[in-house]
Formats: structure tokens, C-alpha cells, sequence
């Protein structure tokens, strides 16, 4: 049964744009086959939730940005997410298609370290980013990473030589702020043998943006012993289906922490994948998601073991109102030889309204004997005894409610090894909760 | 402050799930007074400190209930918290996330309004002092609310609450339940510090030991939802001595509970049953 599908994208666009960019032919050719290959492919096989149904035709158009000199024309909003003392160093912003700022400290040029855009990398680096490009995801896994290898634009390049240690966070912000622009960021992330990094970013919208397919795809190759920590969070409007796809290889000892903050209005499909390549290698997912109004979001955390003494941790915890339903997946694979491969996961989900709907669904594959797992779920309502409990101490309904829904997502956002993040978390919490 | 305070309770009468538990009680606590409520289990006393606290399962079909002249049944529950009532409850929630002193501090700031609230190291001294008047481990304001706690402490950080949220009037939920005699003595002292012309308690216990601790100004027995004697001090001696048996004879009563209410009887899971009960 295969339907030629009308896509989203035009051929003759994508062709255009990767010569406008000067794209080297393999880069052009990739894209191309990408585009071919989402007419026949179909949307990602989704157990409960009817992503056919949601609005993914609205990937807009390319369009030129003009770069900036200083950040003092982005919005407030954006610039109020900015976290570190320096906030105009170690910083990269995408605007809509393209990045339109990035600012790398001398110091770390000078260990060479790589922070820039990738459409720029693809030019001054080609050889590296040419080794890695859609290499941890599949340019043809399904119609949305075809159309997203076929469409990206602007990215994120972050490359870590050997040894080398960045202390400071480097920080990535990406604003959607013109309707029927084009927002598909690709992130490669390259840490090296025994090198580490931290790269934070978070993903706004601005009020004009009625509707929008936000496609991002990150990769991250963890190399032997080199560890690497990706927090990122999303707040995009209601209109904006944010596609989010994230996947980490990482190699012998390496290790692969995941930070991911779902604080979107619209639908969502997120994706956050650790494959425990080698041996000893490690990864700990910790997200959190609120839902509210009508969204529908299926978020997953998978881990994959490959190697020999893996060990793996995933945390979810989710808040649902008014009507938004959630789905949480999450998969410990564990395949055949990786003995001694350890993988824990736990997904919570509160429901605040009685038409919220939360299912949390545990998967352990395992295909090796020699191996611990174990998993916990639970999905509940506010408990109404805690909130008579509180209220008799004086406090309002609606602060009780706060305080509880706080206080389940507190384990997760104290857990965050970065002070910046955890507090820039709550913060949007509360923005989220207190609308 | 200085102010005295009156609960009055009138004609009150309260059901669960369609079956009436209060039926009709009257009863009028001034600041400076301790009424103890005495009852064997499954009486209503419970339900009564619950009815006046306004807990959504316990539903008022008659009567009244105010403090200082102001109808309290008519407010939420945490309105008739910063009216100035408190109820110390027998089976406290646990709140996973929320630490013993955000929590303490939200509610105290909730009770001195926007723009009033408490400083951070006012609080914190306070808190300090009221901890260790009672004995607890100072970790335990970092500790989530009630979580994990053994049914002793969760009875002292009640008590904690009381002292750090002064109250008008206070009602004491079998706060004795679970409590070794140690831990009892420490409660009682606690309270015993509170009383004053500005507070006012009703003491809800099946035991008379407590008021060993506590000496009550008014006792009241209370038998199928109703206060059935009221004395003074000497009462409570004479249950001690005799139990509950000539009440029953001299009122002609069998059956001393109400509306089969199970969760009265239930002993709960994570205390250990007092050393009175052991006995029989």
C-alpha cells in the first residue's frame, strides 16, 4: 500500500538553498535522497498517539536572516533565558532558519574547541562533520527525519578535541519568531577521547507564530572516556508541533547525561535515545514534562546496550491538566553480550483535571541473561487528603496544588547537576503553571 | 491577639456518605480553657474535630459553628485555618517534594497575607526554637513533609505546626495515639506551653493517660454522636478509675457508636498501638 504523499517541501527549494549555502555536492546529494525517500516513508509508528492527526504540513519556508553584532535586538523573553554571568560568550542563536549569532571564548578556540553553526561546518569542517552527519540518526527512519535531513537549516556544530575539558557551559538559544519560517535545527556534538562539555539550550517562540512544524534533530558522539552533558529546554507556542529527536552513541567508559524539559504549548513528539556502544559506558535521562489545554505529547526515553557493563538511568516525570494527554515510553533494550549491563526507569504522571490523560508505559527488552533491569511507573491524581492536609494549615487550594505539583517534579529538577538549568526550570515551571 | 476567643458550637449535626454520625452537639470553647472530648472508639469524636475543620467527606446537615461570632461553616478550609482554628491531625498526610519548612513558612505566610510575610531568618529562628523545644532532630525541616516520619514524629511535627502557626483555638485528634510515653510527655508539653487567655483547646482522646499530661478545665463524654456528661476534671479521674461502663448503665446504652463507621476502628498501619490497648 504504498501512496505517493504530498510533502511539505519543495524539491526545487532544497536545491536552491543548499547551492545559496555553497553546500558540498555529498551534502546536496544527502538531502535530495532524504526528500526522495519521504515520499514513500511512512510517519513514525506511534502506539497511542495519532500523529497523523496533528498539523504536519507547516514546515514554512526558507528565508534569510540578518546576523547580528550584539543581542540587543532579540526579545526579552529570549534573552531572560540566558544563564550564564557572560551571556554574549560560548553562545550560539538561531533565529527561524539561520543562526544569526555565535560567540566562541578565545581560550577555547585556542584548545580547538568547534562551536559554531552547522551550515558554516559543513564548509570549514567538512571532513569532520561529513565522518558524523546523520550517521546516530537515519536520514530514512521515517517521513519526519527524511524531511528534516532534507530541510534542516542553520545548527549547531560543537566539537571537542582530545583531553580537552570545557568548564563552562556553552549555551545554544534558538527563537521562532516569523510565521511561515522555516525553524529545523540539526545538532552534532563530537566529544573526543577523555574530553567533556556541557552544551545547555533552550527553544522559544515568539507570539506571532500561529503555525509551525518545529523539526529538530540532535546527535552526540560520546567518544572513549569523554563525557558530555546536554540539557535542553523547549517552550514553543501553542501552534508549533515541536518533532525533537535526539540520539547519543556513546563509546567504551563514555558517559551521556540528558536533560530534557518539555515545557511546549502545542503537540510534541519527543525522542531521547542513548546507545551504550561500548563498555562501561554510561548514560542518566532525567525529563520533565507539563501538559496542559489540549496537548498531546508522546515522549520516550530509550537506552540501548551494547556494551558490556552499561548502565543506564531514566527518569520521566510528567504533569497533565485540563484535557492534555501524555504518553511516556520508556525502553531499556538490553541486547545479546551485554553482560553486566545494568537499566533503571521510572515514569510518573500526575493528573491535575479528571479528562488529563497520562499512561506510562515501561518496556525492558532484554536479550541477555547476565544482566540487572528494573522499572517503575505509577500515574495518579493529586491526592485529596494532601490538599484538606494543607489547607487546614491556612494555604489556598491553589497554592496546595502548586506546592504538590512541585513537589513531584522537585526529585528531578534537584537532581540537575547544573544550578542555571535546575532554576531556569522552575522558573518556567511556574511561568507554565501560573498562565 | 489579646483578644479572647469563642468557638461555639450549636446543634451540629454532620453525616458521612448519607449516614448522620453528629447528632446534635453543643458545646462553647473560651480562650484559656481546656475541653477534653472522651468517648469510647467509634463515637463521632473524630468526626467532629474533622466536621469543624471542614473535611469534604463530612457533610453538616444542621446547626452552627463560630469563632468570635463569625459562621465558620460557611468558610473553605483554609479560610477557617487563618480565622485562627487548627486541627491536629490523627493521620497527617506525607507530601513528597515539599520540605517541612517551605511548607511551615508557606502556611504561615499564607495566614500574615501579601505583603506581611515573615523574614527568612525570623522564621528560621523560630522554627529552630520550637524544634528543639520539642525534641526533634533539626534535619527534619529539610525533611519532605511527613515522609517517612514514624507516627511519633509525625505527631510532634504537628505540634510543631500549632506552635509556629499560634492558633485561636486548637482541636487535638487523638494526638496520644501511637505515642510511646516519652514522646506522649514531649506532645503534652508542647501543648501545655500554648495554653493562655488567647487560645482555647479541644482535646480528642479514647485514653485518659494523656490527661495525665494535659489537665483539662472541661471533660465531655461522648457516645453515638452525642456529648452525653460534661464535667469537670473529676470526670476524667472517674473514667480512669471505672471506665466507661456506668455512663452506659446510667443511660441505658448498649451500642456506644455511630453509623458503623469503620475507619474508627482501624488501627493504623504505621503506628504502633498504645500500650492500653495491648493490655485488653
Amino acid at each position: 500500500m504504498t501512496t505517493e504523499t504530498v510533502l511539505p517541501i519543495d524539491r526545487e527549494a532544497v536545491i536552491s538553498r543548499s547551492k545559496q549555502n555553497n553546500e558540498p555536492e555529498w551534502l546536496s546529494e544527502l538531502r535530495l535522497e532524504a526528500l526522495q525517500a519521504a515520499t514513500r516513508l511512512e510517519l513514525p509508528k506511534l502506539e497511542k498517539t495519532a500523529i497523523r492527526r496533528w498539523k504536519l504540513d507547516a514546515y514554512g519556508s526558507y528565508r534569510q536572516e540578518e546576523k547580528l553584532t550584539s543581542l540587543d535586538s532579540l526579545p526579552q523573553q529570549a534573552l531572560d533565558l540566558l544563564t550564564a554571568s557572560e551571556a554574549d560568550t560560548n553562545l550560539l542563536v538561531q533565529r527561524n532558519a539561520e543562526v544569526v549569532y555565535d560567540k566562541l571564548a578565545e581560550d577555547l578556540k585556542a584548545k580547538g574547541v568547534v562551536f559554531t553553526s552547522l551550515s558554516a561546518a559543513v564548509r570549514d569542517h567538512e571532513q569532520l562533520v561529513r565522518e558524523y552527519l546523520f550517521k546516530a540518526i537515519g536520514k530514512d527512519e521515517h517521513r519526519l527525519t527524511a524531511l528534516h535531513a532534507a530541510y534542516w537549516s542553520g545548527g549547531v556544530f560543537l566539537y571537542v578535541p582530545r583531553n580537552v575539558q570545557v568548564e563552562v557551559p556553552l549555551q545554544g538559544l534558538f527563537i521562532a519568531d516569523e510565521e511561515g519560517t522555516t525553524c529545523a535545527p540539526h545538532i552534532l556534538i563530537v566529544a573526543e577521547d577523555n574530553s567533556s562539555v556541557t552544551y545547555v539550550d533552550n527553544t522559544v517562540s515568539g507570539p506571532g507564530v500561529k503555525e509551525l512544524v518545529h523539526s529538530r534533530a540532535v546527535e552526540v558522539f560520546v567518544k572513549p572516556g569523554a563525557k558530555v552533558t546536554f540539557a535542553s529546554v523547549h517552550h514553543l507556542n501553542k501552534g508549533i508541533v515541536d518533532i525533537s529527536i535526539r540520539r547519543a552513541v556513546v563509546e567504551n567508559d563514555g558517559s551521556i547525561d540528558w536533560i530534557i524539559g518539555e515545557m511546549n504549548d502545542g503537540n510534541g513528539l519527543s525522542d531521547t535515545t542513548s546507545i551504550l556502544k561500548g563498555n562501561g559506558s554510561k548514560s542518566n535521562t532525567r525529563a520533565v514534562c507539563i501538559g496542559m489545554g489540549e496537548q498531546q505529547l508522546d515522549l520516550t526515553t530509550r537506552a540501548v546496550h551494547i556494551g558490556k557493563h552499561s548502565d543506564s538511568n531514566m527518569v520521566t516525570r510528567a504533569v497533565m491538566q485540563d484535557q492534555a494527554t501524555a504518553i511516556i515510553n520508556g525502553i531499556t533494550k538490553i541486547e545479546h553480550g551485554a553482560t553486566h549491563a545494568n537499566g533503571e526507569q521510572t515514569e510518573r504522571v500526575l493528573m491535575l483535571s479528571p479528562q488529563a490523560r497520562g499512561d506510562a508505559n515501561p518496556m525492558l527488552l532484554i536479550d541477555e541473561d547476565e544482566v540487572t533491569a528494573g522499572h517503575a511507573a505509577s500515574v495518579g491524581q493529586v491526592d485529596e487528603n494532601q490538599i484538606y492536609y494543607m489547607m487546614s494549615r491556612g494555604i489556598s487550594r491553589e497554592m496546595a496544588e502548586r506546592l504538590i505539583i512541585y513537589g513531584f517534579l522537585e526529585p528531578i529538577v534537584k537532581s540537575i547537576p547544573l544550578k542555571e538549568v535546575s532554576e531556569q526550570l522552575q522558573k518556567l515551571v511556574e511561568r507554565k503553571l501560573e498562565r | 491577639m489579646s483578644q479572647s476567643p469563642t468557638l461555639v458550637i450549636r446543634g451540629l449535626k454532620a453525616s458521612v456518605e448519607g449516614k448522620e454520625i453528629l447528632k446534635g452537639i453543643d458545646l462553647e470553647v473560651k480562650g484559656g480553657e481546656v475541653h477534653a472530648i472522651m468517648g469510647p472508639n467509634g463515637t463521632g469524636k473524630s468526626t467532629l474535630a474533622s466536621a469543624i475543620m471542614g473535611h469534604p467527606k463530612y457533610e453538616v446537615t444542621a446547626g452552627e459553628v463560630t469563632l468570635d461570632g463569625e459562621n465558620i461553616l460557611e468558610m473553605e478550609v483554609d479560610e477557617r485555618a487563618r480565622a485562627g482554628l487548627f486541627l491536629c491531625m490523627q493521620y497527617p498526610s506525607e507530601i513528597t517534594g515539599v520540605t517541612n519548612a517551605d511548607f511551615l513558612r508557606s502556611a504561615i505566610n499564607a495566614r500574615l497575607g501579601e505583603g506581611n510575610e515573615i523574614s527568612l531568618i525570623k522564621f528560621i529562628r523560630k522554627m529552630e526554637e520550637k524544634m528543639k523545644e520539642l525534641e526533634m532532630n533539626p534535619e527534619f525541616a529539610h525533611r519532605y513533609l511527613n515522609e517517612g516520619f514514624s507516627g511519633g514524629e509525625k505527631k510532634r511535627n504537628e505540634i510543631l505546626q500549632m506552635s509556629m502557626l499560634e492558633p485561636k483555638i486548637a482541636i487535638l485528634d487523638e494526638v496520644d495515639s501511637g505515642l510511646d510515653i516519652d514522646a506522649l510527655k514531649i506532645v503534652a508539653e508542647g501543648v501545655n506551653r500554648m495554653r493562655g487567655p488567647e487560645r482555647g483547646f479541644l482535646i480528642i482522646t479514647h485514653y485518659q493517660r494523656l490527661l495525665n499530661y494535659i489537665k483539662p478545665d472541661f471533660v465531655h463524654v461522648m457516645m453515638q454522636g452525642r456529648i452525653v456528661k460534661s464535667g469537670g476534671p473529676e470526670l476524667a479521674e472517674r473514667l480512669e478509675a471505672e471506665g466507661y461502663d456506668w455512663i452506659k448503665e446510667e443511660l441505658g446504652i448498649e451500642d456506644v457508636t455511630v453509623g458503623n463507621d469503620e475507619e474508627e476502628f482501624k488501627v493504623p498501619m504505621n503506628t504502633i498501638a498504645p500500650e492500653s490497648l495491648m493490655k485488653k
